[in-house]
């Protein structure tokens, strides 16, 4: 019988696995999945950053040019010119002071912290890590950040300045090309790095935060019913659960966590035509299915878990 | 229910392991939630202890239930967990109070002198744009258009009398505006400096240039001051912030050349491990640079201009010169150089 597979949908799952994921192995001797950020992420995290930078300096710059503007005031009323001026000095300091932090150690301070992320990358769910598996140290971090300045400083005011005179000479196109390289670097290699990472030694991941899900063969349907064992409607056996690997079961799991009535129904069609069910006992009616997708899934599970326990592992229907 | 209940109810001997355990994980992600959200206060020393601890738990058990257990959303979770865990058990664990201490107290000059042939590299490679700089305008004059950008070049042109060119030097002490005045040097400078490191990304070559058309400009100046008999002034007045001044751009650089060297010629490692190695030592050079930046623009801003005499400046210049020497290359604290042994390249 040819197999009667799941629907498309459902198998997508499988294909997942990209050239993004890697593994860490950690002092414990445990290998951690990571995956790569994106770069289309990671462009979207700069965007977010770059623009609370843009806010912070400008509400720094309004901030003190209102108290500059106050302090002016004040002085030509009282006629205090000397000392007006000193803290009119003191407020240009600080700008300027301010305007070298906010561009230098705004990403400093934030991949410093126990995150390892901005703002704008805690946004979009990513962090950095270092690259051989070992301790993020303050020194990657300084050096990721100091490679900032031509990969994007520069570049930006060069385009400012290339827009306000509006000469490019041959020069122009050079300096062009020369940042082109730099902004196109995580597109030529295949940890995604750009050229601070590369220097640093640290790389961009995902950080993903999981909550932990139901106990399946615990809770839902089946023990809602208060049978400890599965209905005797729903026992399956050997030829009917020897049919589906771990792959399946995994699906299956999926689509009983999801709860979407639709893909239970074509899962449990699909099974029920794949293992031939109900051989020769009346059909179950429709309604039902949860419970039947339940019991199938945890005995499916019993057994693939057994054969595991003995070094016997099936990966799909294939296998 | 009770959990008891809920452990024997549960048909699967890997749901089972499961539920046994849930209590710690759920402990250790709620201690983690908080850590990253920065609020440590909050946590009790009991927790702090027990964040290692029940890392090592949920480690073992995501090991256990690969091994025996099918349960997709579980697996996901604990690794998720463990990898959470595992970023801050493994994190970046100084303070930034601690890592300046460790900083100054011998990391920073035990990276400045690991880069020592970089930084002989860059001397030599300053010295030799101070020369071009006033080879080059002895031959022609034009150069020293070309060379000395418009901001230096007010009254400081070929062909300014001697009074002019000694004001220069000399009688700035009414100046105001002077804190204004070293901020911003800072920053400009700090952003120099921050280049000249970057651009030894493309193995070290624009590095070397951006060094040689800076001191091409000193040089270029030096004769201008020559000529009219004011070499020693000049010096003076160039020494007080620029011994500390130069020295950070001849770092800035050599950490610059450090990885351009280092990506260029790698050894027996592979490229992308030579360049992090570098690109790291490197790295604590360049927190050292800004601050040396930062003393070089308070000093250029106060004593340069409140100093009004050739053997004052020389002797702040000279003084903050052996300080910087002795503190790099004479104070070794044990523990530094045995790290330098290590990281020694070349």
């Amino acid at each position: 019988m040819n197999a009667a597979s799941l629907p498309t949908g459902l198998v997508a799952g499988r294909m997942r696995r990209s050239d993004r994921e890697r593994v860490m192995v950690t002092p414990e001797g445990i290998a951690l999945p990571l995956t790569l950020a994106s770069r289309g992420t990671r462009f979207g995290a700069l965007v977010l950053d770059l623009i609370f930078i843009g806010l912070l300096m400008l509400v720094t710059t309004v901030a003190l040019v209102s108290v500059a503007g106050g302090t002016a005031v004040f002085a030509a009323s009282e006629g205090e010119g000397g000392n007006a001026a000193r803290a009119l000095e003191f407020l240009a300091v600080l700008w300027i002071a301010a305007m070298f932090l906010f561009r230098n150690a705004y990403f400093l301070f934030f991949e410093l912290g126990p995150r390892g992320a901005t703002p704008g990358k805690r946004i979009t769910g990513i962090r950095i890590a270092a690259r051989d598996g070992g301790r993020l140290s303050a020194e990657m971090v300084i050096a990721r950040n100091l490679l900032r300045d031509i990969e994007l400083f520069l570049p930006l005011v060069f385009l400012a300045s290339a827009s306000d005179g509006g000469d490019m000479g041959a020069a122009g196109l050079v300096a062009a090309a020369w940042f082109l390289i730099f902004a196109l670097f995580p597109f030529f290699n295949k940890d995604r790095l750009r050229a601070g990472d590369f220097i640093a030694g640290s790389w961009v991941v995902e950080a993903p935060k999981r909550k932990l899900e139901a106990v399946m063969s615990a809770a839902g349907a089946a023990s809602a019913a208060g049978a400890q064992q599965a209905p005797p409607a729903y026992r399956f056996g050997e030829a009917e659960l020897s049919v589906y690997g771990e792959f399946e079961l995994q699906t299956l799991e999926r689509v009983l966590r999801e709860k979407r009535p639709d893909s239970l129904r074509q899962v449990y069609e699909a099974i029920c035509k794949k293992i031939g069910w109900p051989p020769d006992k009346p059909i179950v009616g429709g309604g039902d299915e949860r419970l039947f997708l339940e019991c199938y899934y945890t005995q499916l599970r019993a057994r693939l878990e057994a054969g595991m326990r003995m070094g016997k592992r099936k990966a799909d229907k294939f296998g | 229910m009770s959990e008891v209940g809920a452990i024997e109810r549960a048909a699967l001997r890997s749901d089972r392991f499961r539920l046994a355990r849930e209590g710690d994980w759920r402990r250790l992600e709620a201690i983690v939630s908080r850590m990253e959200k920065g609020r440590l206060r909050s946590l009790s020393d009991e927790d702090v202890q027990a964040l290692p601890v029940l890392y090592r738990t949920v480690a073992s058990s995501l090991s256990i239930a690969r091994e025996t257990s099918l349960d997709a959303a579980t697996l996901a979770y604990l690794e998720s967990l463990a990898q959470r865990a595992w970023f801050l058990v493994y994190g970046p664990r100084l303070t930034l109070l601690a890592w300046l201490r460790q900083f100054l107290g011998g990391g920073w000059s035990a990276a400045v002198r690991a880069i020592w042939l970089d930084v002989l590299i860059a001397l030599a490679v300053m010295l030799a744009g101070v020369a071009v700089g006033w080879l080059l305008v002895a031959s022609d004059v034009e150069w020293y258009h070309a060379l000395v950008p418009g901001q230096f070049a007010d009254a400081r042109v070929p062909g300014a009398s001697r009074e002019v060119l000694h004001d220069t030097l000399f009688g700035n002490e009414g100046k105001n505006a002077m804190s204004t005045f070293a901020a911003s040097l800072f920053s400009n400078n700090a952003q120099v400096s921050i280049l000249a490191f970057a651009l030894g990304f493309a193995f070290g070559l624009p590095t070397l240039m951006l060094l040689v058309h800076n001191t091409a400009v000193m040089g270029a100046m030096i004769w201008l001051y020559h000529g009219q008999g004011l070499t020693i002034d000049f010096l003076g007045w160039l020494a007080v912030h620029g011994t500390t001044e130069l020295f950070a751009i001849l770092l800035a650089g050599a950490a610059g050349l450090h990885i351009g060297r280092s990506m260029a010629f790698p050894g027996t490692r592979p490229v992308a491990q030579a360049a992090a190695e570098a690109g790291r030592r490197a790295a604590t050079v360049m927190a050292g640079v800004v601050l040396m930046m930062v003393v070089a623009a308070v000093l250029e801003a106060f004593p340069r201009q409140l100093v009004d005499n050739t053997p004052g400046r020389f002797a702040i210049g000279g003084f903050m010169l052996m300080f910087w020497l002795v503190y790099f290359y004479a104070l070794r604290p044990r523990r530094a150089r045995s790290a330098t042994a290590k990281g020694a390249p070349a």
